[in-house]
């Protein structure tokens, strides 16, 4: 075996240190780079043969090479594509159709195709497979991507055996990506936990106190609870690591809940921030606002549908984008209509308005059940936003909710500052503050009136578009959220912008945190309760407005 | 004749008496007739399901007088006036679980099945005397009370009104929602309470209890009108209306407001606790599907539709929406909803005060037209 690791092209150092640690498993460190092809060549044809034994033999064997070829060579083997040509080579042969597409196992060469008689199948078993999967496990250690040396890091140190102590050694010496050099100091401090000398031992024990894992924190307890360690100074150093683990896994679980409570409360806050200008600007109750919300993520799923069908699949992540303007052009237009069309007639009866809205409500949920049937439609994330971060151990958040805290906050800004330094903002805020004399300045009412109503709809309409993307999409989006957005702006004082953020993200964080304590639905029942009584004390939310633009 | 006797006959016209009574004989007389003496084949036989789904309309009409005495008197718009409904209709539901005893499924001789089910060993402590009947009507009255007056209590006293108050009562409905989802809740969850067999020893699948149900829920919706009538015209009823078009004005004048609102949204939950107690021997099951807000807005348009601030309106406008209701979801399931958009809208644009405004409309303008023409033939 020495003298066949010898032949390895990068031989050396590495080789050379890991021939020291060796265990007969573990008879020499897989090669960085790539063995030569007659290398590869000789320790293929081991395999052709009829014992299993030998084959196992020639399956180590070829672990020791390393190398992306030898990666391939063993995964094909394992899933059966592994032959021997009639003339002796071991080629990679998948069938199509009648022949088979063949290539040359050592060098990945493309070869003439052939037929069944040609090629002989070499068998594997499933002690065969579990052996190749460990071969290429430590294998990917050593690969070139770190995202798979990443990978393999995780996989191997979940369940480290003992024999694997070297293995890892040695990876983490030539390593050179911190993240999964972290991931294989943990594994090695696992195993060095029950190693004989103690000063290895306590370092063990040291390393782990910085890492917030449950499972390493259970570990830690089994072995206290086991009386496996006889020296006092290091059973004191394990305590310490517990308790600094259970620290860590203390504060990053309010960190956890923080941040899906930002989440949750971007989430209402994009829902209740188009009825913060209708109600809150105008004093219009829109029981619809749920439905212009449906409208934007109904638009989105049609644009996504056109984009499907007319523009080539690679530009088909950008349909997100042309989403938006049509949900708030959409949900805009309805708005305008609703407002002119029922509305206006209503103005200075809001539970007439209210009533009126209902139906509208009603009416828009029937005629999209009608349109696009009554199941739930599938909006997909387009590839950038899909996928998850990880925030400091083990607290991960899926890049979509991510974006939605984003995208919140810059349709927040951007609202804020159209409403602040807008001509059309002015006299929004004119009429609000007092109608007649707007009027009198020569505003036309009626115009801000359906205008604002239309911004509040077009804005929940880009909202639509937004909970698109962590939501079901049915008729029913809208109703899951009427509720929970007036309470928001209720709650953060109507007509108060300002208020209505405070809100929804006090009351997003709120709700996770009651979570973990009372259960989903009684958090929620619980968070309702608390509204409903605060509602009692200050009858005009949290920011009240003051002066005469509070009056009614 | 005594003064209450007196007071009694002058809570409505003469004419007004007189169609009272007429719709009394037609529905507590000749329905039950027509239902019961009259052979199956003949065409004025009714069937006995009709009779049942009429019964459940005046339910609904109950459910509306309770609305229309907050809203049309007190100008209070509850939208969750289901949850007292759905509260009686608990109470009721379990006075009927317990009086399935062995009968169930698991056999069980204590245990609603459900609770067998969940694995639990005893009665919750608020199950107990449940198994009363007359016990289970006062808490369907007493229950959806208390609730009323804690939550007016609270909202009147800070003077929340309008669509703040609307707001937070939906709120409250959606919380009872989701509370009685929660299996724990010991209300038999996501199912509610069904499979009922009995009540008061007779057997709810006999058309002859379905018939008696039905006439108590006739003869309970006549009284309640007359109490409701009672209220309105009563000098309490006065203060209402006052609060409804000047609520500060009162408040000035030295009514305690709260007080008087505090009184008249405790007694329409109770009449609405009373509803739901009555509708659910006749339905079989209640579920927390009652509490959902929608249902709860529903009852608006039915008042709206009737004519709000008109007692008799609210009642015909509950079974005319809701028969509505049957016939279109017979017909074309999809075109409900439409049309019950369409109600809410076209109603509140064009008919602000209803199916009895525009008779009464109507009524006034053939009036003016005949004092005309009659004043023309004078001149003449």
């Amino acid at each position: 075996m020495v003298h066949l690791i010898r032949k390895g092209r990068s031989g050396g150092k590495i080789l050379g240190t890991a021939a020291l640690g060796a265990a007969l498993l573990f008879a020499a460190a897989p090669a960085a780079a790539e063995p030569s092809e007659a290398d590869l060549h000789a320790a293929l044809q081991a395999l052709d043969t009829k014992k299993f034994k030998q084959k196992a033999q020639a399956i180590e064997h070829l672990g020791t090479l390393g190398g992306p070829r030898v990666l391939e060579v063993l995964e094909a083997l394992s899933k059966g594509r592994l032959h021997v040509r009639k003339d002796g080579r071991i080629v990679i042969a998948e069938r199509s159709g009648k022949q088979y597409t063949v290539q040359d196992a050592a060098s990945g060469r493309p070869e003439p195709e052939a037929g069944k008689k040609e090629l002989k199948k070499i068998k594997v078993n499933n002690r065969l497979r579990r052996l190749i999967r460990g071969v290429t496990g430590r294998l990917a250690l050593f690969s070139d991507d770190p995202g798979r040396r990443l990978e393999a890091a995780d996989n191997l140190s979940k369940n480290p055996s003992p024999e694997a102590l070297p293995l890892f050694r040695q990876a983490r010496d030539r390593e050179t990506d911190d993240a999964v050099r972290a991931k294989l100091e943990v594994g090695i401090a696992v195993l060095e936990l029950e190693a004989d000398d103690p000063a290895l031992r306590l370092a063990a024990a040291t390393t782990l106190a910085g890492i917030s894992n449950p499972d390493i924190r259970s570990l830690l307890k089994r072995r206290l609870a086991a009386d496996a360690e006889p020296n006092p100074e290091i059973r004191e150093a394990l305590h310490r690591a517990v308790e600094s683990i259970d620290r860590k896994l203390w504060l990053f679980g309010i960190a956890e809940n923080l941040l899906f409570g930002i989440s949750l409360g971007s989430v209402l806050l994009l829902a209740a921030i188009g009825l913060a200008i209708t109600f809150g600007v105008m004093g219009v109750i829109n029981m619809a606002h749920g439905e212009m919300i449906m409208l934007g993520a109904y638009s989105t799923f049609m644009v996504q549908e056109i984009f499907r069908s007319v523009v080539p699949p690679e530009l088909f992540g950008f349909y997100l984008l042309a989403a938006l303007p049509v949900a708030f052009l959409m949900s805009a237009a309805m708005g305008v209509l609703i407002e002119r069309g029922v509305i206006r007639f209503l103005y200075g009866r809001p539970l007439e308005t209210l009533l009126a809205t209902w139906g509208i409500s009603l009416i828009l949920q029937q005629l999209v059940r009608s349109l696009f049937g009554a199941n739930n439609r599938e909006v997909a994330n387009p590839e950038w936003i899909s996928g998850a971060v990880e925030i400091a151990g083990g607290v991960t958040v899926t890049l979509n909710r991510l974006c939605i805290i984003l995208f919140c906050l810059a349709v927040v800004a951007a609202l804020a500052a159209f409403i602040r330094y807008s001509r059309f903002g002015l006299n929004m805020r004119a009429v609000t503050q007092n109608r007649s004399m707007a009027s009198s300045m020569g505003i036309r009412t009626g115009q801000v009136d359906a205008l604002t109503f239309a911004l509040g709809s077009g804005i929940a309409g880009v909202a639509g578009m937004a909970l698109s993307q962590i939501s079901n999409v049915s008729p029913n989006l809208g109703q899951n959220f009427i509720v929970d957005s007036f309470m928001v702006v209720v709650f953060g004082g109507v007509g108060s912008l300002w208020g209505t953020i405070v809100g929804a993200f006090s009351l997003g964080i709120v709700n996770k945190f009651l979570e973990p304590v009372s259960g989903a639905i009684l958090g929620k029942i619980v968070v309702l309760v608390f509204i409903i009584l605060f509602i009692q004390m200050r009858p005009r939310g949290l920011f009240a407005l003051k002066g005469r633009a509070a009056g009614d | 004749m005594g003064p209450l006797s007196s007071r009694l006959f002058a809570l409505e016209s003469r004419r007004g008496w007189t169609v009272f009574m007429g719709l009394a004989a037609m529905l507590m007389l000749v329905v039950p007739v027509l239902n019961l003496a009259v052979p199956p084949d003949s065409w004025l036989h009714v069937p006995t399901f009709w009779v049942t789904t009429l019964g459940k309309f005046l339910c609904f009409a109950m459910l509306a007088l309770a609305l229309d005495l907050i809203w049309g008197y007190a100008g209070i718009l509850s939208l969750g006036h289901g949850a007292f409904f759905g509260l009686g209709g608990y109470a009721m539901g379990m006075y009927l679980m317990r009086q399935i005893g062995e009968r169930g499924v698991y056999g069980h001789p204590e245990l609603p099945d459900f609770m067998v089910f969940l694995d639990w060993k005893e009665l919750p402590w608020y199950w107990f005397g449940f198994d009363h009947f007359a016990f289970a009507v006062l808490m369907a009255m007493l229950v959806p009370g208390a609730l009323a007056f804690v939550f007016g209590w609270l909202a009147f006293r800070s003077r929340i009104t309008g669509v703040y108050f609307s707001i937070i009562s939906q709120a409250m409905v959606f919380a009872m929602m989701l509370a009685f989802f929660r299996n724990e809740m010991g209300f038999g969850g996501n199912n509610g309470l069904t499979d009922f067999k009995d009540l008061l020893g007779f057997d709810l699948s006999a058309s002859t209890t379905k018939v008696g149900l039905y006439l108590a829920s006739a003869l309970m919706l006549g009284l309640m009108y007359l109490l409701c009538r009672y209220v309105v015209t009563s000098k309490l009823g006065r203060v209402l209306i006052a609060v409804r078009d000047a609520e500060s004005r009162v408040r000035f004048l030295g009514y305690s407001v709260t007080r008087a609102k505090l009184f008249v949204f405790t007694l329409s939950a109770m009449l609405a606790g009373i509803a739901g107690a009555l509708y659910v021997p006749q339905v079989g099951i209640i579920n927390p599907g009652e509490f959902t807000p929608a249902k709860s807005i529903e009852i608006a348009i039915w008042v709206a539709v009737g004519g709000r601030g008109t007692l008799f309106g609210a009642a015909a406008g509950a079974v005319a929406v809701n028969g509505a209701k049957s016939l279109l979801t017979g017909i074309a399931p999809e075109i409900w909803l439409f049309f019950l958009g369409a109600l809410f809208i076209l109603v509140t644009l064009l008919m602000p005060r209803g199916l009895v405004g525009v008779v009464r409309q109507w009524r006034e303008r053939r009036a003016i037209a005949k004092t005309s023409r009659s004043d023309s033939h004078v001149s003449a």
